[in-house]
């Protein structure tokens, strides 16, 4: 495939814009602030149709086919959502124009936001982080202010081994020194290295729950309790919030905050890598520090409420991803109560159904119920020299996206898979059945792994000399 | 249900398999004190043909750029997004795509990204661009946070002339890690720079100023560059507008060492302040400390052209708390449409929307100055936006505006007391001239 730049062809045009109608006057722009020329590429549009939809023909979306990428919930994304969003009521309103006439948007965020509090057993909500770990650093920088106000200074954040990535991040980004914390056989925290570090310089521990093997956290109830004795904070990661809608809450388990990935649980399109969305709910004692502005309502008028004197301030431009929070807010009134519930009932029920099927011929490590998704590792493949990621790249000559692999970090040679609710049982069946294959090649025939994938544009791509020896623009 | 695929017969199999009684018994392993005993309260589910109805009933509560004449601005800017931007990112191969992570069924998106970044050192003029981040402010926070690991100094200067709210993420990021935070004023509508000399030390690790400001006025950032290199502090330019680069020289050029900007009027609509696009290019010498993700080319097994994601090792997902930043997902979408948009716009369509854009505004601006007590605040350059010192209250005026269809600009009182009586205009190419009259006739019609 060329690049846009190999395309360019001196003279061409790909827009067209309206003649100046109004006298042309001389700018006032020193000289010595101008530019001369702009190298942008020169193509047609047709050129620039041609290229993209070429482009989008070597990608692989949920609407290609079944993407049980694992920690990702990857569900189907309802096409109406795309069309509200697109409504020029909303797309096109302006984040500054006067909030009476903004009252349909600000309608949309004070409803999501009493939705999600109720979903989450949460008092108070911000939607203005835009993604999960703009989320996290939005709660963890709430814990500091709380902290402040009380007094304290406490320096450590607990996350567990298992654990996504962001959380350490987030908390080191918040000047915070994270403390790892080790899972215990069942793959759960451990109590016992849980008392020991969970001392009174302790500001928070971060869960992710069910977590990211899985499982949920059975002495979830148990681990609040430790932690709020010493007055530490509870933080849910609710990456994983589709295993539980309507059947727990995280503020019923002992949790003063949760973000939620509105892109993952709430049918968002992770549209390649983002936008995303990442609203935070708390409870009430720490309401007070959330993030600038927030929507309220007086009477049958909406405002945004900037009077917050002990707000942590602003994390991002105006009010959150809009339409991110559109999409997730008509998926909530698509679904109601008992819709959400079925979502979590049939993605436990889709999990364990394939999880059921695979383990045996795949290692499964932590051999228990699980929920949205399960952690298999590939040590039997390993041990015929196939690793995790010779499996997934041959999950794509059979059609497959393939699931998470090598996270979470605890778990050795990890698949991690995901099915969701909105996969029916005869593709569930061929993925296994692919997956029982693929395990039956490497035994076989483990060149067929080595090589995959074979049905791609692209052979595997050397990773180590891009990375050596980095190219990350074109220069023609 | 909706979006649920397996009727219950197919549940029944699956749990026959299993060897579960119901469903129920997968959720044995959650407390009984903490499973929720009743329905959530929620509203009853809608028809698609209901939602519609009354999603489409509450956004026609709202005004909209679409049919209403805008002259607001300040970082978000109504232009014309062509037909094929929403067609070609509407491609479902690309919307609901997961980050690459899998490069070799993820080509077009990495490819894309990759241009993305290009096209993003050709308008900047700088060498390296990352894949986006979430905005233009967390961009600048970044930026921020970024220049204090590079130079190991702790003090970031920001200008006030750079949008208020930038400034507040800007601060909320580097005081919640525990670095410091300080404001320059303004002169003239533009940073001072007498406040500057004397604020910027070699405790300074970077200097922030946006071009074309908060203001819309053009900042002398040749000057700005050389005091904050003579301390040895990064120089942080902030393009909130970047359609500005049309017309403008390249920040790159003028002594930047990082260009953080918003993407938004690339392509992607207004949708009431997001999803927008963070952007951030760098010089090659810090590329090791660029936060998020970056996409680099490289080869197949058959020696093939390819890309990947690369450099993760300065990542949260490898490096976790040593990471660069937290940041995870990018605006991979957003990022796309700017890519598309720029593609179809092109060096000359690029050029001529910048001129559209800097002489509409002109236009405006000499209408506006004709009016009794109306008067331009600042005698500086300016691209699309300016300040009007208005004989009556703004916000008044914006309230007559609207009752005429008219989307008016920013009262300035909002964010600057000094400015009280300060309204920050706007055009583009989407204002006519039969707009612009518009706007003048109401006003002509407020009493004072």
């Amino acid at each position: 495939m060329k690049l846009i730049f190999e395309l360019s062809v001196s003279g061409r045009e790909g827009a067209s814009l309206p003649e100046l109608d109004v006298p042309e006057q001389e700018l006032g722009i020193p000289d010595a602030k101008l530019r001369r020329d702009i190298p942008l590429p020169e193509v047609s549009e047709v050129d620039v149709v041609r290229h993209y939809t070429a482009l989008s023909r070597m990608n692989f979306g949920v609407d290609s086919g079944f993407y049980p990428l694992g920690s990702c919930t990857m569900k189907y994304n309802p096409k109406v959502n795309e069309e509200i969003a697109s409504f020029p009521g909303f797309k096109s309103a302006h984040p500054y124009q006067p909030e009476e006439l903004s009252q349909g948007c600000l309608q949309i965020l004070y409803e999501l936001s009493r939705d999600l509090a109720e979903i989450t057993g949460m008092d108070a909500f911000t939607l203005q982080p835009a993604a999960g770990a703009q989320g996290e650093l939005t709660g963890l920088m709430m814990a500091k202010a709380y902290f402040k106000k009380r007094g304290e200074t406490r320096k450590k954040v607990l996350v567990p081994d298992s654990a996504h990535g962001t959380n350490p991040a987030s908390a080191a980004l918040c000047g915070y020194e994270v403390v790892e914390l080790p899972s215990d056989s069942q793959g759960g925290v451990d109590i016992v290295e849980l008392e020991n570090k969970a001392t009174e310089d302790v500001a928070v521990l971060m869960l992710t729950n069910p977590n990211t093997l899985g499982l949920f956290e059975e002495k979830i109830l148990q681990i609040s309790e430790i932690i709020h004795e010493r007055g530490g904070l509870m933080y849910c990661d609710g990456a994983n919030m589709n295993a539980i809608l309507g059947i727990a809450r995280p503020g019923d388990m002992g949790f003063d905050m949760v973000h939620l990935n509105l892109h993952k649980t709430f049918s968002a399109p992770h549209g390649g890598g983002g936008p995303g969305s990442g609203p935070v709910g708390v409870k009430e004692h720490l309401a007070r520090f959330l993030p600038i502005p927030i929507v309220q309502k007086e009477g049958e008028r909406y405002f945004l409420d900037y009077d917050r004197p002990d707000s942590i301030g602003r994390l991002k431009a105006f009010y959150g991803n809009f339409s991110v929070l559109i999409k997730a807010y008509a998926y909530i009134r698509s679904l109601g109560p008992d819709g959400l519930k079925e979502v979590a009932e049939n993605a436990v029920l889709n999990a364990n159904y394939v999880m059921h099927k695979l383990k045996g011929t795949y290692e499964l490590p932590y051999d228990r119920i699980c929920k949205h998704e399960f952690v298999l590792s590939g040590k039997k493949q390993l041990a015929l020299g196939i690793h995790a990621m010779d499996i997934a790249k041959r999950l794509i000559d059979y059609g497959f996206h393939p699931p998470t692999v090598y996270f979470p970090l605890i778990v050795k040679e990890a698949l991690m898979i995901e099915p969701t609710e909105t996969e029916g049982k005869e593709t569930l069946d061929k993925f296994i059945e692919a997956m029982l294959k693929i395990a039956e090649e490497s035994e076989k025939n483990p060149d067929l792994l080595r090589n995959a994938p074979e049905t791609t544009p692209t052979s595997r791509l050397d990773a180590l000399t891009a990375a050596r020896k980095p190219n990350l623009r074109w220069r023609g | 249900m909706r979006f649920v695929v397996n009727t219950e017969k197919e549940r029944r199999e699956m749990m026959d398999s299993i060897g579960i009684e119901s469903i129920q018994d997968l959720f044995k392993d959650i407390d009984e004190k903490i499973v929720l005993r009743r329905p959530l309260k929620l509203q009853l589910p809608l028809s698609e043909q209901e939602l519609m109805d009354e999603f489409s009933k509450i956004s026609r509560k709202n005004a909209d750029v679409e049919s209403y004449r805008c002259f607001l601005g300040a970082g978000a800017y109504n232009h014309f997004i062509p037909s094929i931007v929403p067609h070609l990112i509407g491609r479902s191969e690309f919307y609901t795509a997961y980050t690459p992570y899998q490069a070799e069924i993820s080509q077009g998106l990495l490819q894309a990204i990759f241009e993305f970044q290009t096209l993003i050192c050709q308008l900047t003029g700088m060498d390296v661009c990352n894949a986006s981040l979430y905005d233009g402010a967390s961009a600048l926070a970044e930026a921020a946070i970024m220049a204090t690991n590079v130079s190991r100094k702790r003090e970031v200067i920001v200008s006030s002339t750079i949008h208020p709210e930038y400034r507040e993420v800007v601060k909320t990021y580097v005081e919640g890690r525990g670095l410091e935070y300080r404001e320059l004023g303004w002169h003239d509508g533009i940073t001072s720079m007498v406040e500057l000399e004397k604020e910027v030390s070699e405790k300074t690790a970077a200097v922030l100023v946006q071009n074309p400001n908060f203001f819309g006025n053009l900042e002398e950032l040749e000057d700005i560059g050389k005091v904050a290199h003579e301390k040895k502090a990064l120089f942080v330019v902030c393009v909130v507008e970047p359609t500005s680069l049309g017309l403008l020289k390249a920040p790159g050029e003028l002594g930047a060492d990082i260009v953080v900007g918003e993407g938004q009027s690339l392509g992607n609509s207004i949708s009431f302040g997001g999803p927008h696009l963070g952007i951030l290019a760098t010089r090659q010498e810090f590329l090791l400390k660029v936060p998020g993700r970056l996409v680099g080319m490289t080869t197949d097994t058959k020696g093939r052209r390819g890309f990947v994601m690369t450099l993760q090792a300065r990542e949260q997902h490898v490096r976790r708390e040593k990471a660069t930043s937290n940041i995870c997902s990018n605006q991979a979408l957003n990022a796309l449409a700017a890519t598309v948009y720029l593609a179809a716009l092109g060096r000359n369509g690029f050029r001529k929307l910048s001129q559209l854009n800097a002489q509409k505004a002109r236009y405006l601006q000499a209408r506006i100055s004709e009016l009794d007590g109306f008067e331009t605040r600042f005698k500086k350059p300016f691209y699309n936006e300016f300040v009007v010192r208005c004989p009556i209250d703004p916000s008044k005026i914006n309230r007559e505006l609207a009752k005429n269809h008219i989307i008016g600009g920013l009262p300035l009182k909002r964010f600057y007391r000094e400015l009280e009586d300060c309204w920050l205009l706007c055009t583009t190419e989407r204002n006519t001239r039969s707009d612009i009259e518009c706007l003048i006739e109401v006003i002509k019609g407020i009493s004072v």
